[in-house]
């Protein structure tokens, strides 16, 4: 079992909360010259980190609020949970 | 390669079973192949068998980091069935469940196969409906599959809760009477002891940590390992949840998520549960064991993972599912649970074709459905690595179909619990 530290309500079980995959992907725009391959690599093709990974995470039975999440995918460890909008805070520093 | 028979056991038995030969060689890494397949399970040594018995000749070796069988096909709940919706799926999968049907007399090794048939089991009027649906497309597809009613349900299955203010009352099910379970261990050995037999190196305790090309043609060149360098033109992946960090090293992404996928096994009981059970409604599905052990499973874990460990809440989900399905069941004991890390596509279909980059060949994203397939995606493998050519029953499994839009998505059809 995790323990989510949700930015907004602290530290809950995750089964409170849904996995929502990898962050800070960007949509291509715009879309009338954005390429099939472009589009694939977009939509299939994650970065699929074996370490860590940034995460959106959703508090759906709490808050309902998405936010991101740093978490060690080889251990399951949380390095850290920032909110939607900020930087990792690794960046930040 | 000594042949099992009635005739050896009792050969061996008079000299007190101490004269049995070694099952398989564990030779030492020679510098050079012509394949070399990465991944020593199920996939890998049933590609490495194809090519040595199919395509004479070549020098063949399989390098696997761990012990043969330590991954996915170790771990998996042994359950083989054909229910697949689209044309692709249940041509490829019906191909494989009948090479289980005949794989312990061409491996002359008893894989124990036990078509004991997979209920596949309904809670609503939708569920029953949509069955339905589902069953006609594959007798469509020529699967030997029917959609079934209570009265042949109970004669089936007799322990499941009939009760109608059951919390997961019993409408229908799909009855596959071909599917059923084979001891995935013996899958392992079979092949490896048939493959060593035709001349192919099973290397253990071989990690690859780098991928060698030629940097004019940008074609593979060999690998580097943690026994050294060693070299082949032609190398295929067989290595299931990480594919992606096999293809790091060669320079490219893959549409593939890695996750943990969890099984469960009871204490030994008496025989109770002579079929396959399952429920995507619940999310759940067990059968039981020669030994007794039920063996229970479900759907992934709902987040990226290599750690090879499920997590709780989805334990608590399959367990407390089945309880209501199977009453009886509450009172069992388990004795062990455990992972093991997936590779899925967004459509729930397999990759087996060319990558991009020339002289390797990727067999991967069966997700939860690897064991199943391990006789047809092996007979396939070896196909593409022998002639580069893709052959017509994997055509749709390609790479390029995430480019293309031509997903074969059997996640809803297929009746995957997962």
């Amino acid at each position: 079992m995790l323990k989510i530290d949700c930015p907004w309500c602290g530290s809950r079980n995750e089964d409170e909360f849904s996995n929502g995959g990898e962050s800070h992907l960007v949509r291509p725009e715009p879309p009338t010259s954005v390429t099939e391959d472009e589009w694939a690599n977009y939509l299939f093709y994650p970065t699929n980190t074996k370490g860590p990974s940034k995460e959106t995470w959703f508090h759906k039975y709490g808050c309902r609020q998405w936010f991101n999440v740093t978490r060690n995918t080889a251990t399951h460890e949380i390095l850290n949970v920032y909110r939607i909008g900020e930087n990792p805070p690794e960046e930040n520093s | 390669m000594e042949r099992y028979s009635a005739f050896g056991l009792v050969k061996h038995a008079l000299t007190g079973h101490k004269k049995w030969p070694e099952v398989w060689r564990s030779p030492e890494p020679k510098p050079e192949y012509d394949v070399i397949i990465v991944g020593g399970g199920g996939h890998g040594l049933a590609t490495a068998y194809n090519l040595a018995k199919n395509y004479k000749g070549k020098r063949v070796a399989i390098l696997e980091k761990n012990w043969i069988g330590s991954g996915n096909t170790g771990r998996n709940t042994t359950i083989v069935r054909s229910d697949y919706y689209y044309k692709p799926s249940a041509e490829f999968f019906k191909y494989s469940l009948s090479l289980y049907g005949k794989l312990s007399k061409e491996l002359n090794y008893n894989v124990m196969f036990s078509k004991r048939g997979s209920l596949t089991l309904s809670h609503s009027r939708d569920d029953f409906d949509f069955q339905r649906r589902l069953v006609n497309a594959m007798q469509l597809n020529g699967i030997d599959i029917r959609h079934i009613g209570l009265a042949e349900i109970k004669k089936i299955c007799p322990i499941l809760n009939f009760s109608k203010d059951a919390r997961y009352p019993i409408y229908g099910a799909m009855w596959e009477p071909g599917a059923g379970t084979v001891r995935h261990d013996a899958v392992v050995w079979g092949y490896a002891r048939a493959a060593d037999a035709l001349g192919v190196d099973i290397i253990q305790n071989c990690e690859v940590t780098g991928i060698n090309k030629d940097l004019q043609t940008g074609a593979v060149t060999g690998l580097e390992t943690s026994r050294g360098k060693i070299n082949a033109k032609t190398i295929g992946l067989a290595v299931a949840g990480h594919s992606t960090e096999l293809a790091a090293m060669a320079g490219f992404r893959l549409p593939i998520r890695s996750m943990a996928l969890q099984a469960f096994v009871s204490e030994p009981v008496k025989p109770v549960l002579n079929t396959v059970i399952s429920s995507r409604a619940i999310s759940s599905y067990a059968s039981q064991s020669d030994r007794g052990g039920l063996v229970m499973g479900g759907g992934v874990d709902p987040y990226n993972s290599y750690a090879q460990k499920g997590n709780t809440p989805v334990l608590e989900e399959v367990l407390s599912g089945l309880i209501e399905l199977v009453p009886s069941f509450s009172r069992v004991r388990l004795l062990r649970q455990w992972a093991g890390i997936v590779d899925y596509t967004y459509d729930s279909s397999p990759i087996i074709g060319p990558s991009p980059v020339p002289g390797l060949f990727l067999n991967c994203g069966w997700g939860g459905g690897g064991f199943k397939a391990i006789p047809a995606g092996g007979e396939a493998f070896a196909h593409l690595l022998a002639t580069g050519q893709v052959p017509p029953l994997v055509e749709a499994f390609s790479l390029s179909r995430f480019k293309d839009a031509r997903l074969v998505d059997e996640a809803a059809g297929a009746g995957i619990a997962h």
